[in-house]
């Protein structure tokens, strides 16, 4: 397992090396780069400032050369320096924005686990229920509905005429601090957590749903019920494990569904987290902040995909990395 | 036997509801009894209903389906006016049942010991240490070698023999009075289902077990069973003592039974296979069920179903080629 584990980790380098060189290709292949839109904003200053600038920050080198700079730097725990927030470092600008980010997919993902699963297991235990037809028609909703869409009536609903949850922001006030900012916190997270849930709730209690029915259905819960198993124990014990296994192996994808979510979720709900901060640096073309989040993402969404496969393991006995 | 029976079924009939217009009678107004200590073999082919009458005793009938009439009396109890939680006390304490697919029978995720203990836990009350001792010892009784570390074992860890063996275990871990068997050599190599039998006739013999054995090979039972219902078409057609119904055969379905076992040391073009298949469960033909395969087939006989009578001493046939006694030569 360890072995697995150890072997695993070390494919992800190559596969991270090969996402900076496609994600630094494609950034520089973008027409303009950081200070073309200062340029473009204020074009009475002399151009020549601006070449002296590029000459210094060395945007004029060759790409591979850049990249080279770039990678030999990061190997060293470095990621620059921002191009745009004037020059702070880049871990530094996105060390606060990754906490919420993170915050939130694991709310988020708390949601999802905490509605789709019960309500899963309810539609597979009593089929053409009415409450298994609300939550049908609920799931097709929430897929065939857009996060934004979804965001922004939340908002227009749940925040600017019912005034029940805050619409954008992460806390009500600055120097709040301990249960207090814990609650504005979870207060500020509720809106876009539901917004970035939605589509996977959706998801797991179909899934959920029917991997119930699957194993109700096998000869092994056949076996347990003929054993004078009660109800509880037959549904609990032998049917959960069984139907769980493939939800996790799913799960593990979800981390990146979540991340490029967020994007788009935070970007309605004006939530300061990585994927806010990923597309204003696009827009400004910090290619720096950009490279720093797009390993960061790659690295998430790869130890997502290793979790999966170590609870896989834990859960299927059949299943042994050796 | 003037014994009490331990099992009486009476008049048992279980539906399956498939859609508005057809019902697929499964199991339709059987009535037999299992006396202690017994072996008594259920046959018929694929889609008599066999299956559905073992699951209909444990009520381990699914959806579509349900057992809408009869009564089903273990030592005198109606199981089928106990509550839910009344019927998971006689499941696998006082009946057992053993599947045909061992493969798939065991949970995947649960290691043997795990499966075999929670049900000496539940029944007998044995807390974690008994529980483990018990099976161990469940373990060397049916014949399981390594026990000690077998009860570590997943499933997917032994041979289909030995996971029926395991389930053998399980099944006679709380000393059932009645063992039910479906076909449980069917899915196993020729070599391995003949020590399963024997295994079981053993343990029969050891806790004094009635068994109703499903299977149909007709070889099966006359090595095991001491009694032979045949069913057809949902309904019990001849019932006997093994040796008579085997020497004295009446309905001429078992004949074509009988007939289409090839024997070697017969001229093979004799096997006489029964023509046709069986008609679906919700579309039998009027009258005897048999009617439309049946070589001898009368008029009377594509009109009204014959009760099941008995014609001999223990010998129960349903043909109205054997009404009032009547015998006939064929
Ligand atoms: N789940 C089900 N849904 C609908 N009909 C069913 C179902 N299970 C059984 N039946 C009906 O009941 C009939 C008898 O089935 P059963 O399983 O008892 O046959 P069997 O005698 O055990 O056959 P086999 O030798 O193949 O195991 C089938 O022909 C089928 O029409
Ligand atoms: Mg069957």
């Amino acid at each position: 397992m360890y072995k697995y584990i150890i072997r695993r980790i070390l494919v992800f380098i190559p596969m991270l090396f090969a996402l900076t060189v496609i994600v630094f290709g494609l950034a520089q292949a973008a027409p303009g780069d950081a200070l073309t839109g200062q340029q473009l904003a204020d074009p009475r200053v002399d151009p020549e400032v601006y070449e002296k600038q590029r000459e210094a920050l060395g945007l004029n080198d060759p790409i591979p050369v850049q990249y080279a700079k770039w990678i030999s730097n990061v190997a060293q725990g470095d990621f620059g320096k921002s191009l745009v927030f004037n020059g702070r470092s880049v871990a530094d600008l996105i060390e606060a924005r990754f906490a919420n980010t993170l915050y939130l997919g694991i709310f988020s993902l708390f949601i999802t686990i905490v509605v789709a699963i019960p309500i899963g297991i309810y539609s597979a235990r009593k089929p053409y229920s009415l409450l298994d037809y609300a939550a049908t028609g609920f799931g097709f909703l929430g897929l065939a509905i857009p996060n934004f869409f979804f965001g922004l009536i939340a908002i227009y609903v749940l925040s600017i005429n019912l005034g029940w949850f805050p619409a954008q922001g992460t806390l009500s006030g600055p120097g709040m601090a301990g249960f207090e900012a814990f609650f504005s916190r979870l207060h500020h997270m509720v809106l876009p957590g539901i917004t970035l849930g939605l589509a996977g709730t959706a998801t797991y209690m179909r899934y959920m749903r029917s991997e119930v029915l699957d194993v109700l259905g096998s000869d092994y819960i056949r076996t347990a019920k003929a054993k004078g198993m009660s109800d509880s124990n037959v549904l609990y014990k032998h049917t959960l494990r069984n139907a769980l296994i493939p939800i996790i192996t799913l799960m593990g994808f979800e981390i990146g569904v979540l991340l490029s979510g967020a994007v788009i979720t935070e970007q309605v709900f004006q939530y300061p987290g990585l994927g806010t901060l990923f597309i204003s640096s696009v827009t400004n073309r910090d290619f720096p902040v950009v490279m720093a989040i797009t390993l960061i993402l790659g690295i998430l969404i790869l130890i997502g995909n290793l979790l999966a496969d170590i609870f896989y393991s834990i859960v299927d006995p059949r299943i042994r990395y050796d | 036997m003037t014994k009490q029976p331990l099992l009486d079924v009476d008049h048992l009939k279980t539906y399956f509801y498939l859609d508005d217009e057809r019902v697929a009678k499964a199991v339709d107004d059987i009535s037999f009894s299992v006396y202690p200590g017994e072996t008594v073999a259920l046959v018929g082919e694929s889609g008599s209903g066999k299956s559905i009458t073992a699951l209909s005793i444990m009520q381990l009938i699914n959806k579509p389906g349900r057992i809408i009439d009869g009564a089903i009396l273990m030592n005198g109890e109606e199981l089928l006016k106990l509550s839910t939680k009344q019927m998971t006390k006689v499941r696998g304490n006082d009946v057992a049942m053993i599947f045909q697919e061992p493969m798939t029978a065991l949970n995947p995720v649960y290691t043997i010991g795990n499966q075999i203990t929670e049900m000496l836990r539940k029944h007998k009350k044995m807390n974690k240490q008994q529980a483990k001792t018990r099976a161990i010892e469940l373990l060397n009784t049916v014949g399981i070698p390594r026990a000690e570390e077998v009860i570590h074992e997943y499933p997917h860890q032994l041979s289909g023999g030995m996971r029926q063996r395991v389930m053998i275990a399980m099944a006679i871990s709380c000393e059932p009075k009645l063992l039910i068997a479906d076909e449980p050599t069917t899915a196993l190599d020729v070599t391995i289902q003949a020590q399963i039998l024997d295994l079981m006739a053993d343990m029969r013999e050891k806790f004094d077990m009635a068994l109703l054995l499903i299977t149909h090979d007709l070889g099966v039972v006359s090595e095991y069973a001491d009694r032979v219902m045949v069913m057809y078409g949902g309904q019990i057609v001849e019932e006997a003592p093994t040796k008579q119904l085997l020497r004295t055969t009446k309905h001429p379905y078992t004949k074509g039974l009988l007939g289409s076992i090839p024997k070697l040391e017969e001229d093979t073009n004799r096997l006489e296979a029964i023509k046709g298949t069986v008609p679906p469960a919700y579309d039998f033909p009027a009258g005897c069920r048999f009617s439309s395969r049946c070589p001898f087939v009368m008029e009377k006989c594509t009109q009204v179903n014959p009760e099941l009578e008995l014609i001999e001493s223990n010998h129960n046939v349903r043909c109205h080629l054997y009404e009032d006694g009547g015998n006939t030569d064929e």
